[in-house]
């Protein structure tokens, strides 16, 4: 047998696993997108043949145009964008911050910070949920009466108590504190000479120059913020402040058509989706480094 | 570390420093301090009453615990009853009424033991239900999805077309919410209509097998276990993938000219060589195990017959649901140190392995 020949031989078994691994991870979601479109009489009919994952002329967006015309959905949506978009933000800012104090500058108390940090990164958000539960509650928040400053008790409700428990993440930081760590002092001895204090030499040098960290920690953020169950489900009691993972939970449990609710889980999952693909380069290669060194 | 600022100015420092340490002060670390507090009164979210102290009431109301043994019925002659089931035993409300140092005692777990039955009462029976739910689920899913993620990774360190393509296919559905999973599989776990089923019943010829996943306390656990991996197999297939990339080639190479085969390498190299991948992937699999949550709120609401009811999903229940932060918080604190204490033994046992 010549070479090429064997070796297409050795790697088609390679090749097969890799396709029936292919079909069995990505069945579930295209099995979402595909009953999307369908009538619900349609939806459990072939279901293991391939034929019903291919558009047909049964596919429509009824679904959909129900979807938005019977519940919350757009009001869901906006909230869980601004509350993702803020968490990212603001996490991005005030985690590489932290991260640059911790990586160039001299303080004391630095090392003990970082450890506090890096242990932060096993505490489960589950574990402190119930008791942070009952720190908001007792937090205030200032508001506007008749042109009168007043103090308002707990948080419940809002967008606020959705957003600023979850803008330090100690992985982030610890993102932040690789990568600063690798960026040659050079750069800052040149910025020194030229007069920059540390804010200059933050805002204008450092992080213009960590793209890809700001990337990785912008698609952690947001993923995180966008798929919150567990924390609003909790603090939110009225639909005026409730984000989507909530929605289409509420969702389930009240309709009956199946259609829907995979088209409600599609718009819920397409968002992030999206994120993920356009930034896909640098977000698999900061979260193997993470794994590496951490 | 070099630092070459020179000292910087304090105000500087805690600009930069002050924000993040200030959140994570009040949003970590006090709720941490908070719950320890709590834990030895009878705090409620919304009450009239006023909190008070209540000693270790929260500790021993969760954690107490009674060993019992029962002797099966007896009939008039001194024979013991049997019925189709085998031995017959008094009812537990009997047992209870003849022990009185039981009272406020619950079953929570027993077995048959010669000829009598073994009772572990306590008094919240299903904290250590959910705490045997919760390692189950750990045990089942840590081997399913590192397993799966290895394999993964290894498929797609191959030089091939298309690697991209499938490590993304593979990833997907990590990015997809656990609500959005759960819910989808709910369909494709559906008994009669779900794709599981269908494909099963297609597989072995049988038009009515296929087993009531998430409705028989025996299978919901393991569906929740095989659902989860598949969301979460994908990002520890990128760290394995990581690791494998740090191995140097040359290892590889000297293997082969020693004559070592493909699964001789696997072993004595890549293995060795992931180390300590493994033991990273091992404790954040294990972390994310414990704090099962979403899939049964969504999926089994803790049933059938509190099979899937978790730690976290009790302390939610508790806490949240019936607004007992001084209860809640305890279930949370003993919760924390059991997750530390298995994290610190795994790795201690890791470490240990490898020398």
């Amino acid at each position: 047998m010549t070479q090429p020949i064997r070796r297409t031989l050795l790697r088609l078994p390679i090749l097969l696993g890799m396709c029936g691994l292919g079909v069995v991870f990505a069945t579930p979601l295209l099995f979402m997108f595909a009953a999307s479109f369908k009538h619900d009489d349609a939806i459990f009919a072939n279901l293991a043949s391939w034929t019903s994952y291919v558009p047909d002329a049964g596919w429509s967006l009824a679904n959909y145009t129900a979807i938005f015309e019977r519940s919350n959905l757009p009001l869901f949506l906006l909230n869980s964008t601004i509350i993702a978009t803020l968490v990212v933000v603001g996490g991005i800012l005030v985690n590489s911050m932290l991260a640059f104090s911790l990586s160039r500058m001299r303080w004391r108390g630095r090392g003990a910070v970082l450890s506090v940090v890096v242990a932060m990164l096993v505490i489960p958000f589950e574990v402190i949920a119930i008791p942070l539960l009952s720190l908001v509650a007792r937090l205030p928040w200032p508001g506007f009466e008749a042109g009168v400053l007043t103090w308002q008790m707990g948080w419940f409700n809002s967008l606020h108590v959705q957003i600023i428990p979850f803008l330090a993440n100690a992985f982030c930081v610890f993102l932040f504190y690789q990568f600063f760590r690798d960026i040659p002092p050079e750069l800052d001895e040149a910025a020194k000479m030229d007069g920059a204090g540390p804010w200059a030499l933050f805002f204008r040098i450092i992080l213009p120059n960590s793209g890809p960290v700001i990337a990785t920690a912008a698609i952690v953020l947001f993923i995180a913020a966008w798929n919150q169950y567990l924390w609003p489900i909790m603090v939110v009691q009225g639909e005026a402040a409730r984000p989507v993972q909530p929605g289409i939970q509420q969702f389930f449990g009240r309709s009956n058509s199946w259609g829907q609710i995979m088209a409600y889980a599609s718009i819920v999952t397409l968002p992030v989706l999206a994120v993920f693909l356009a930034f896909q380069r640098q977000f698999v290669a900061s979260v193997a480094g993470a794994g590496i060194k951490g | 570390m070099k630092t070459i600022l020179g000292r910087d100015h304090p105000l500087a420092v805690s600009g930069f420093a002050g924000p993040a340490l200030i959140l994570f002060g009040v949003f970590v670390l006090l709720p941490l301090l908070l719950a320890a507090a709590a834990t030895f009164t009878n705090h409620r979210l919304v009450s009239p009453e006023p909190t008070g102290y209540v000693g270790l009431d929260n500790y021993t109301r969760l954690l107490a615990l009674q060993v019992t043994t029962v002797a099966p019925l007896r009939d008039a002659a001194g024979d013991l009853q049997r019925d189709e089931e085998g031995l017959r035993y008094p009812t537990w409300r009997q047992v209870r009424q003849a022990q009185p140092e039981l009272a406020g005692y619950r079953p929570a777990w027993q077995f048959e033991l010669g000829q009598r039955r073994v009772v572990l009462a306590a008094t919240d029976p299903l904290f250590y239900r959910s705490l045997i739910n919760t390692f189950l689920f750990a045990l089942l899913v840590l081997p399913l999805q590192c397993g799966v993620a290895l394999g993964l990774a290894l498929l797609v360190n191959q030089r091939m077309a298309g690697r991209i393509f499938f490590r993304t296919v593979y990833f997907a559905p990590v990015v997809t919410s656990m609500v959005v999973a759960s819910i989808v599989w709910s369909f494709m776990l559906n008994t009669d209509r779900g794709l599981i089923n269908e494909l099963l019943r297609a597989l072995i010829g049988n038009p009515d097998a296929g087993p009531d996943w998430l409705g028989e306390s025996s299978h919901a656990l393991l569906a929740i276990a095989i659902m989860s991996a598949w969301q979460g197999a994908g990002f520890q297939m990128l760290i394995f993938l990581a690791g494998l990339q740090s191995i140097s080639s040359e290892l590889y190479e000297a293997a082969t000219l020693m004559g070592a085969n493909a699964w001789q390498r696997f072993i004595h190299v890549t293995l060795p060589g992931l180390r300590n991948t493994i033991v990273f992937v091992l404790v954040s699999t294990m972390l994310m195990a414990f704090g099962l949550f979403t899939q049964v709120d969504v999926m089994t609401s803790g049933g059938p017959l509190d099979s899937t009811t978790t730690v976290v999903y009790h302390a939610v229940r508790s806490g949240f649901r019936q607004q007992d932060i001084g209860y809640g918080s305890t279930i949370t604190v003993v919760f924390f140190g059991i997750v530390l204490l298995v994290s610190l033994l795994q790795r201690m046992l890791l470490a240990k392995g490898a020398k």
